[in-house]
């Protein structure tokens, strides 16, 4: 147990790394050498044997430090899990969801032994073992999304589906890219995404409500977002800007390679079977620029897309200040030869 | 017409409309300051026999006793004049507790007040649109700061400094119909010290 994961930190000393084989299958999410904002939604079907589309929910090396850094957030600060009250039962979907998932993607790690309503969990990463009743709050010690969401890496969204809306009712989220679940909870679709730019006026939002709201049961879709984080700093949040902010002015030229991270969330959208909400799984992937940069390919074309984003698109995503330093990091790995079509590595 | 117009925002920014009436068992009131001009400018349009069901909360803030003989004059079944939306919330929660399917709501007034009823008619399970609202007066903001969950009420400047934790705040268009507030985030995280002079924005 102890050889498949890391042990590491995403906080203070800061010892996360991705091994040689966690690089090669990194979630590099542009496709092509420019980036724009788009519907870019596709079936999140079984990818290829080892990626991160293998499986429904993606286990990785990191899982057990994640799980480990969620509970000193959520000790520190308990309103990054909240479920409107109307949002039990979808909760119990999700757990569901996942404990079937991982029991039968991951048997080595997980089981699930069912008789009626009385489930058996076990989690031997994280040395977790549960007898419960099905449907029942009291016999777990949190209530289920927040039972499961300990224990499984990525932020969740629970979207109920009412008024042809998507109503962000409930969500367990620590990894997040600077935005308050404390805050926008209770929003509509078009509220949460509100002060994200130039999206709106492309009618992003309107043609992704309108395709969610038609998403099928056994259907599910995926799509990435990304953007830059100094550190590993997995919590990345509005509470504690006021910590990690002052880490964005501290780069240099020595130290940009170590420390400035492609951070990466890889969205899914489920429908979930009982309360007819929509699970969102927002699973964020770190790499260090040093790390990234081992695959030419990615080194090559993330120089150009940084190069040519929008000044918009920089500012909001909280990096413009560093770009020149991360350009000129960057232009280092890019010798203008042609990249490949798609993500992964050659 | 609605008679404040806010430049074009976000799609988390509250938008006001005009008071209109409409055919409901009771009718709810929630007004402050200049906000008491919507009731008043309702009534012309309005039938006579709405006031007859009409429990009205006003709280006169700063257009003191400008407005209350003319909203004592429609004779509403009740007209509670109130020194705060603090001091009328105890009053508010017990009508809307006890109301009945059929209870109309009208808001005027400030955001913060408007926000604050709106908040307190949704926590009884009133949808948000049920809710009429039109904006009057002033545009000072009640804003959360997103770091320490404290609320300062009248937000004027921007930025301004958290009455709760002390923080440098730089208030967003960015707004939680749940929290009644916009949201406040720390404009000098990034360089601590390098505050930019306080603008009157909201007045």
């Amino acid at each position: 147990m102890g050889l498949d994961f890391n042990q590491e930190t995403f906080r203070n000393d800061f010892t996360f790394r991705n091994s040689p084989k966690a690089i090669r299958r990194f979630p590099f999410p542009f496709h092509e050498d420019g980036y724009m904002y788009s519907v870019n939604l596709e079936p999140h079907v079984p990818g290829p044997k080892g990626s991160v589309f293998e499986h429904t929910f993606d286990v990785d090396e990191h899982y057990v430090a994640e799980m480990r850094d969620r509970a000193l957030v959520l000790a520190e600060d308990p309103l990054r899990c909240q479920s409107l009250p109307h949002m039990t039962l979808a909760g119990w979907d999700l757990l569901e969801l996942i404990m079937t998932s991982k029991a039968r993607d991951y048997p080595h790690w997980f089981e699930l032994h069912k008789q009626g309503d009385k489930w058996h969990w076990i989690n031997k990463p994280l040395e977790i073992e549960q007898k419960f009743t099905f449907g029942d709050e009291t016999t777990l010690p949190y209530g289920p999304m927040e039972y499961i969401t300990r224990q499984t890496q990525g932020d969740f969204s629970l979207q109920d589906h009412r008024d042809d809306n998507l109503w962000m009712d409930a969500g367990m989220i620590t990894t997040q890219a600077d935005w308050s679940l404390d805050f926008d909870v209770g929003m509509s679709f078009h509220e949460w995404h509100a002060p994200v730019p130039l999206a709106h006026e492309k009618g992003i939002f309107d043609r992704a409500l309108k395709f969610l709201l038609n998403l099928q049961l056994g259907a599910p879709v995926r799509r990435f977002n990304w953007t830059m984080t100094v550190d590993p700093l997995l919590d990345t949040s509005p509470e504690t800007y006021p910590q990690w902010g002052p880490t964005r002015a501290s780069l240099t030229p020595e130290t940009i390679g170590k420390r400035m991270h492609l951070r990466v969330e890889l969205q899914t959208l489920i429908r979930l079977p009982r309360s007819n909400a929509i699970a969102f799984p927002i699973r964020c992937y770190l790499i260090k620029f040093d790390e990234l940069v081992t695959v030419p390919k990615w080194g090559r074309r993330l120089h150009r897309v940084i190069r040519d984003l929008p000044e918009e698109l920089a500012v909001y995503k909280g990096f413009a200040r560093n770009r020149p330093m991360m350009l000129d990091y960057l232009a280092q790995y890019d010798d203008g030869t042609p990249t490949s079509p798609g993500i992964w590595p050659d | 017409m609605p008679k404040t117009v806010f430049e074009p925002s976000i799609k988390s920014r509250p938008t006001y409309g005009v008071l209109e009436h409409r055919p409901g068992t009771a009718h709810l009131m929630v007004a402050d300051a200049e906000g008491a001009q919507a009731l008043l400018d309702l009534a012309h349009s309005a039938p006579p026999t709405l006031w007859t069901q009409a429990m009205i909360v006003y709280i006169p803030g700063r257009s003191g006793q400008q407005f209350t003989q003319a909203l004592a004059n429609l004779s509403p079944s009740q007209l509670h004049i109130s020194p705060s939306y603090a001091a009328a919330q105890p009053r508010l929660h017990k009508i809307l507790q006890t109301a009945h399917a059929g209870l109309q709501i009208y808001l005027a007034g400030t955001e913060s007040l408007m926000g604050q009823a709106q908040a307190a008619a949704m926590a009884v399970g009133v949808p948000h649109r049920a809710v009429q609202m039109e904006h009057r007066g002033s545009l000072a903001r009640r804003v959360q700061c997103v770091h320490c969950k404290g609320i300062t009420e009248n937000v004027t400047t921007d930025p301004f400094e958290c009455s709760h934790c002390g923080l440098n705040l730089f208030v967003r268009d960015h707004y939680s119909r749940r929290i009644a507030a916009f949201q406040g985030v720390n404009i000098d995280a990034e360089d601590p010290g390098q505050v930019p002079p306080a603008v009157e924005r909201f007045t």
